[in-house]
């Protein structure tokens, strides 16, 4: 307030005052700093379209990208004791809690969603890395075993998307200790024979990449991201010496071994389909020989209604799908609808 | 640093008396009444230093140089011990050094970290900071536990794990990975003691266990206290500060819950008392051995599974 806008009339306000504008309509590529208009990038699903430098994601956007129609439903999370250590440096890491559940509007690091992908069922975990750069602790432990149990009760394959620098050092030994924890719970997804895929992006290091992380079926990771153990200021003070050109990325990583695939983000989804549907569908259409043939029977999972085109994921689908797991438990669920379920609150999106 | 500030006026009279004793002849008995006196005073020190250890001090006594390390437990309490090399794949790793051997009467795999205890030995065994090679020959050795039915022992002594640039090419975090991924796997018991530092991920990595013990002064992080206060308090210099939030030290964490017990370190340290302290660790072990034998192994490492479940 000020002596202007305390005595100007109400109509002629609209001159004096300010249009609100929008300062975010264009930004810079991080890697080639091209002009990018903010349209553009969302439909290119912020990879630039100069130069392919794949930016990060909003972790719900991201979550829209993968499912069918941009629909999940999210799933919640125990609440687990926040702060165990009372831990404080130059600020209380209450505090620093606190300041990214208000900037980002979540409880933790971490989004467990369920959802169907080609009309498979899925399970994601994914990294939110604004809220504290994606740091793994108990709450975030406790995400991924909460994911694990999903899947499995759900029958779903599971997808975890990390996006962190490691291990929450705020919670001390209780954050190192998420590291057996989230392997306990992907190894149940395995046990279960559901497949447990890791989809790696910037950035996947310290204690998320040695844990979960590199124990997937299948490791997918996006062009460019940085993947690795240690630090390269810490490599660097160890050895004295350059790193080699593409250290620690996902093409460097592909190219010794640890990584199955580096996929550009525009053809994930569809990768993912493929996927599951070669490993859920296990024979479809298969001529046996003998004239009779086989119809799409599949291994673990059963398709119900007509098999939705795959890919092609905007096409307003209205059917109720179906999962029936092997041993008979059947859930059904809504897939065009945003009902809460019990378990959980339904979010929607798009 | 085979010299801790803090013990400066312990070791003082530590060195009077190796002087008095070199003394020759004529005040014999006076110079013996003279050394009791100052050995007591030492023992009344030693109390008052070691009762009231700081955070910070706990870490510099857990990387004491003249601790007792891998090889000294081997010699101490395992007979016929074995050492087993290679990962089959790449290389042998020093800093991880592992093999069969008998453990009171039982056959065992036992595997740890290697430190190393002077210049050469140190570079031989990389200080302890183990690379891909060694959690491979960790998951190897602990394979063939299982086929054998035999118990194993893991006694972690690390800074970390190896940070370099082969290390990283190799995977590193895949090995750890995957080591901590066997150590849940296995069905035969696994008991971990910390001896000295249990630095992270390159510590855990062998540490995923039915039991963990650790000595009554190692330490046990995420991180290290140099590095978290340099990145937290963006200086090095607040290390100490560092090394309490982080709540490592062996009494934290049996508070915590994280840690099944604490094996008692005689007066004045590891480093003051090496026999005294192995044999400690051996008769942790051995009770632990006996509180788990005879073992029905899915029902041990679903209950390895839950334990680990329900930290935190």
């Amino acid at each position: 307030m000020n002596w202007l806008t305390n005595f100007i009339r109400p109509k002629i306000r609209s001159f004096v005052e300010q249009k609100e504008m929008p300062d975010n309509l264009w930004q810079k590529c991080t890697s080639c700093e091209g002009m990018l208009f903010h349209r553009d990038i969302k439909e290119h699903d912020n990879v630039c379209y100069h130069c392919g430098f794949h930016m990060k994601v909003a972790v719900d956007e991201r979550l829209k990208m993968m499912f069918d129609d941009g629909q999940y439903e999210e799933v919640t999370l125990p609440k687990v004791s926040h702060d165990p250590l009372k831990f404080k440096d130059r600020k209380r890491y209450a505090d620093r809690i606190k300041e990214s559940r208000a900037k980002t509007g979540r409880e933790d690091a971490i989004i467990v969603a369920r959802g169907t992908m080609g009309s498979l069922p899925v399970v994601i975990a994914a990294f939110d890395f604004s809220f504290m750069g994606g740091s793994m602790g108990a709450a975030v432990g406790e995400g991924i075993v909460a994911a694990a149990k999903t899947a499995v009760h759900d029958g779903a394959a599971l997808i975890v998307i990390p996006a962190s620098g490691g291990a929450r050092m705020q919670e001390g030994m209780l954050s190192l200790i998420q590291m057996p924890r989230s392997i306990i719970a992907v190894e149940q997804v395995k046990e279960a024979g559901l497949p447990y895929v890791v989809l790696l992006t910037d950035p996947t290091t310290g204690g998320v990449s040695a844990s979960f992380a590199m124990v997937g079926d299948i490791h997918i990771a996006e062009p460019g991201c940085t993947i690795g153990f240690a630090g390269k200021r810490v490599i660097q003070e160890t050895i004295r010496e350059d790193l080699p050109e593409g250290f620690q990325t996902a093409e460097y990583l592909m190219a010794h071994g640890m990584v199955d695939m580096v996929v550009p983000r525009k053809e994930l989804r569809a990768t993912l389909i493929r996927i599951f549907d070669l490993l859920f569908c296990q024979s479809k259409d298969v001529d046996t020989g003998d004239g009779q043939g086989t119809k799409a029977t599949t291994a673990r999972v059963k398709k119900s209604g007509k098999k939705e085109k795959r890919a092609s994921s905007a096409s307003g689908k209205k059917s109720s799908h179906i999962v029936k797991l092997e041993g008979g438990v059947k859930i059904e669920k809504p897939v065009n609808t945003n009902k809460p379920s019990p378990k959980g609150k339904t979010k929607k999106a798009g | 640093m085979s010299k801790l500030e803090f013990e400066k006026p312990i070791l003082e009279l530590e060195a009077k008396i190796a002087e008095l004793r070199n003394v020759s002849g004529e005040d014999k008995l006076n110079i013996a009444e003279e050394i009791n006196r100052m050995q007591s005073k030492i023992e009344r020190l030693l109390t008052q230093t070691y009762n009231k250890l700081t955070p910070q001090q706990k870490v510099l006594v857990a990387r004491h140089q003249e601790r007792p390390h891998f090889v000294d437990y081997m010699s101490g309490f395992i007979e016929d011990f074995t050492p087993l090399a290679g990962d089959r794949h790449f290389a042998e790793d020093n800093a991880l050094l592992g093999g069969l051997g008998r453990f009171r009467g039982r056959s065992c795999v036992i595997m740890g970290h290697e430190k190393g205890n002077d210049t050469e030995s140190r570079i031989k065994h990389n200080f302890g900071m183990a690379r891909p090679e060694g959690y491979r020959k960790a998951q190897r050795l602990m394979h063939m536990a299982e086929k054998f039915n035999l118990p194993v022992i893991t006694l972690i002594d690390t800074a970390g794990a190896y940070p370099g640039v082969g290390a990283e090419e190799r995977g590193q975090a895949e090995a750890i990975a995957r080591s901590m991924q066997v150590c849940l796997r296995i069905e035969v018991p696994i008991i971990s003691v910390i001896i000295g530092e249990g630095g992270s991920g390159g510590a855990i990595a062998i540490g995923v266990a039915d039991r963990v013990y650790m000595l009554e002064n190692s330490i046990y992080s995420v991180i290290s206290p140099e590095g978290c206060a340099s990145i937290l308090w963006r200086s090095a210099s607040h290390a100490d500060d560092a090394a309490a939030a982080l709540k490592m030290t062996a009494q934290d964490l049996y508070q915590l819950k994280l840690i099944d017990g604490i094996i008692p370190e005689p007066l004045g340290g590891a480093h003051r008392a090496k026999d005294k302290t192995i044999e400690n660790v051996a008769i942790q072990i051995e009770k632990a051995l006996n509180d788990i034998t005879p073992w029905d192994g899915k029902k041990l490492k679903q209950a390895r599974h839950e334990k680990f479940l329900k930290m935190g």
